[in-house]
């Protein structure tokens, strides 16, 4: 689906990736962690093709992303980031349905995805003429997902997507979020600092630092048998493992089943 | 492309041109007693059965000069010091003979002078001159510390201040320039102590000045004369014997006079022409009069004609510069670099250099206050597109939007008030501006300034001064109401209030 081969990027002289090789398998949930400056948003933005690699490739669905095949490939992909990045002028059905517009939807087929998509992330009717100023974080949360997932993706790419949110909305959304992701099964590739919210998420954890990865597997491994001292002084360094651990475990189990 | 979009605009300017062409055109500087003879001109020719304009007032000797080489205009009222010292300085020419013969090598004819002189001499109140006894020009070198106004024009000539200093030695530094009607309110309200004044001005008998003897001799014989363009003779047959009826007709009493009928009694300078043309000729020339609103409404509608036009063309070459320069930084800033500088280009320097391209009246004026409209729209576009959000023009990007579609889809959309903005600025700013158009003869709400400038007419300079301010309002307004319209109601809201979180 997604894969980075010998990737390297330096932003002015500063190494941000130095030879990634990573694989992100169709249909599971990638999560990419590690202190800030590690290269995971890096990662997310050359996928994206917001940057180029310096060297090395990285391959959308079995092709190199290249100048020719970049809108196409991203008329593939949804896109969501930490402040949601709605575009402030246009109301959330203006922002959702912009580009099955450009693409010549009919009027019928847009509203009926775009309710849809309303009742999959539980956006209330009331809301879906406002501007993005007159919604709550929350709600403008779950409007940027529904433009994500319109044109129903292939590779979902999410940027600190819950970042911005306090912690109690911040868990409701996890929680809805994970459901959403698992009933359509996605290949989805998400950033974030923050590791309970990466256990949370990720049937995959790919640890990285100063732009390499370090290590990756599932939340059980890294959390259990970190392979090497940077690992577990980053598991330490968070709150309360054993608990993480715990739910790591009791969140894996569904899944495995 | 910029060149190109400006090229474009200029002949869009010079076609739309509205005026009708008349088949001659008198010209005549901004002082009272150029204007009287050229009107007086005007009705002459007009009442010999050609059809004539008077483009009266323009700003400058050089301005004249170049639109009658080029036959913006025919023919107009000049003087043989300004000839032979300023317009033909660098020939050195001795004697009127010899300029005869140098304006007829440039294809322009010079009158037998018309009968008076109007010579420079500096002028002090009776009491300053009293005070310090002062004759002459020489007793100036004593009183280093008076203060002297002159006319612009007069600091920069060959023939005006320069020389005088060299020739009399004279040590004053403190030097300013200001307009020559300004300045005897100047010298009466003791702000200047010595200014310089044309010897038929009738302020000098209304103010009781003293002028200083020429004891040296600097100031050349200024004596009247017409020039006009020798094609005349075939274009316009029996034309320049009309015009050289002035010839000899004109006594100095005569023409301070005149001025004094017009600055000190307040009739216009059409009725001081017809007066000239009943009194020396036996013309009986209709005066004509046009009612207060019937002017109001003919400069409203030039003024509008100035504003709307080169503010349209200044949309259309700005917006697209303003969203050029966004997307290469580096071409940005040599964008708005070199509007920048055109904008600090003075206004009737600018008008100048536009003069031998363009001619005088409607053209120059729309192309410098196209020039000067670019800046604040270029600006205002630049910066409301890089002030967007990275994290929007990138979801932008990644939505799968082209990049015109992002200009058109979202990037324009939320530079639409920062834009508008800078339209409004322009049309505020052009709306001043366009009043000095009436320096090279566009006339709109500047013609009536500049008379009451010339006049000391304070009623007359409201005549332009309100209604040009009540038109900037009325754009202020119209943009505001405008912004309902063009700037998306999403940037229009203020943020949510905290409200229940789902």
């Amino acid at each position: 689906m997604l894969r980075y081969l010998g990737v390297r990027k330096q932003y002015s002289g500063q190494i941000a990736l130095d030879g990634v090789d990573l694989d992100c398998p169709e249909g599971r949930t990638s999560v990419l962690i590690g202190p800030s400056g590690c290269g995971k948003s890096t990662l997310l933005r050359l996928a994206a093709g917001l940057i180029r690699p310096d060297r090395g490739g990285v391959w959308f669905e079995g092709a190199p992303l290249a100048a020719n095949n970049l809108r196409a490939a991203r008329l593939r992909m949804g896109y969501m980031i930490q402040e949601g990045g709605l575009f402030p002028h246009l109301s959330v059905r203006g922002n959702v349905e912009l580009m099955a517009r450009e693409l010549g939807w009919p009027a019928e087929r847009r509203r009926a995805r775009f309710s849809e998509l309303a009742e999959l992330v539980r956006l209330p009717a009331r809301l879906w003429e406002r501007y993005p100023l007159e919604l709550s974080g929350g709600q403008r949360q779950r409007a940027a997902l529904m433009r994500a997932l319109m044109l129903d993706p292939d590779l979902i790419l999410l940027d600190e997507p819950l970042g911005a949110l306090d912690p109690i909305i911040r868990v409701e959304l996890q929680r809805e979020l994970a459901a959403i992701f698992a009933r359509l099964h996605k290949t989805v590739l998400m950033v974030t600092h923050d590791l309970a919210e990466a256990v949370f998420f990720g049937d995959r954890l790919v640890l990285m630092r100063a732009g390499c990865v370090v290590q990756q597997g599932s939340a059980q491994a890294l959390l259990q048998s970190p392979a090497e001292a940077f690992v577990a002084d980053f598991v330490n360094a968070q709150r309360a493992p054993q608990r993480l651990l715990a739910e790591a475990a009791e969140h894996m189990r569904p899944a495995d089943v | 492309m910029a060149l190109g979009l400006t090229l474009l605009v200029l002949s869009l300017a010079v076609a739309a041109e509205p005026a009708a062409n008349p088949s001659l055109s008198v010209g005549s500087k901004k002082f009272t007693e150029s204007v009287i003879l050229g009107e007086a001109l005007t009705l002459l020719l007009a009442d010999g059965g050609f059809q004539v304009a008077h483009r009266a007032g323009l700003g400058g000797t050089r301005i004249l000069w170049g639109a009658l080489r080029s036959g913006e205009i025919d023919a107009y009222p000049e003087y043989t010091g300004t000839l032979l010292r300023e317009i033909l300085a660098e020939r050195a020419l001795p004697d009127l003979g010899a300029l005869r013969a140098a304006l007829a090598e440039q294809g322009i004819r010079m009158s037998a002078p018309l009968g008076f002189e109007n010579t420079y001499a500096l002028a002090v109140t009776e009491a300053t001159g009293a005070r310090l006894g002062l004759e002459t020009i020489s007793d100036l070198r004593a009183h280093p510390d008076l203060r002297l106004g002159f006319s612009s024009e007069f600091l920069d000539r060959g023939d005006g201040w320069p020389g005088l200093k060299v020739r009399y030695r004279l040590p004053q530094t403190r030097v300013q320039g200001l307009d020559h009607d300004l300045a005897y309110r100047g010298l009466a309200t003791g702000r200047i102590d010595v200014t310089v004044v044309y010897t038929t001005d009738a302020e000098i008998e209304r103010y009781g000045l003293r002028l200083l003897d020429d004891d040296r001799g600097y100031f050349d014989d200024y004596q009247a004369v017409l020039l006009y363009r020798a094609d005349l003779a075939e274009r316009a047959p029996g034309a320049a014997v009309l015009l050289r009826r002035f010839e000899g007709l004109i006594s100095e009493p005569v023409m301070a006079s005149l001025n004094g009928r017009v600055k000190l009694d307040g009739i216009s300078e059409h009725q001081a022409a017809v007066e000239l043309l009943q009194e020396r000729l036996g013309l009986a020339v209709e005066a004509e009069t046009v009612g207060f609103w019937q002017r109001l409404w003919q400069r409203t509608a030039e003024h509008l004609g100035l504003v709307a036009v080169s503010l349209s063309a200044a949309i259309l070459v700005a917006v697209p510069l303003g969203i050029v320069a966004a997307r290469r930084p580096r071409l940005g800033q040599v964008l708005l670099g070199v509007t920048g500088v055109l904008q600090t280009v003075p206004s009737l320097a600018l008008f100048v250099f536009l003069i031998p391209l363009l001619g005088i009246g409607w053209p120059p004026s729309v192309a410098a206050l196209f020039v000067y409209s670019l800046l604040p729209i270029l600006r205002n576009t630049h910066a409301g597109l890089i002030d967007i959000p990275r994290p929007i023009r990138e979801s932008a990007d990644v939505i799968g939007l082209t990049p015109n579609a992002r200009l058109r889809l979202v990037e324009l959309p939320l530079a639409a008030r920062a834009i508008l903005a800078g339209i409004k600025t322009s049309a505020v700013l052009n709306v001043g501006t366009a009043t000095l158009a009436a320096l090279i003869g566009a006339g709109g709400y500047g013609q009536p300034i500049l008379t009451g400038i010339r006049l000391d007419d304070v009623g007359l300079i409201m005549q332009g001064a309100v209604p040009a301010a009540g038109l900037a309002l009325a754009f202020q307004g119209l943009f505001e109401f405008g912004e309902h319209w063009v700037v998306p109601r999403g940037l229009r809201l203020r943020p949510a209030t905290a409200g229940p979180q789902d």
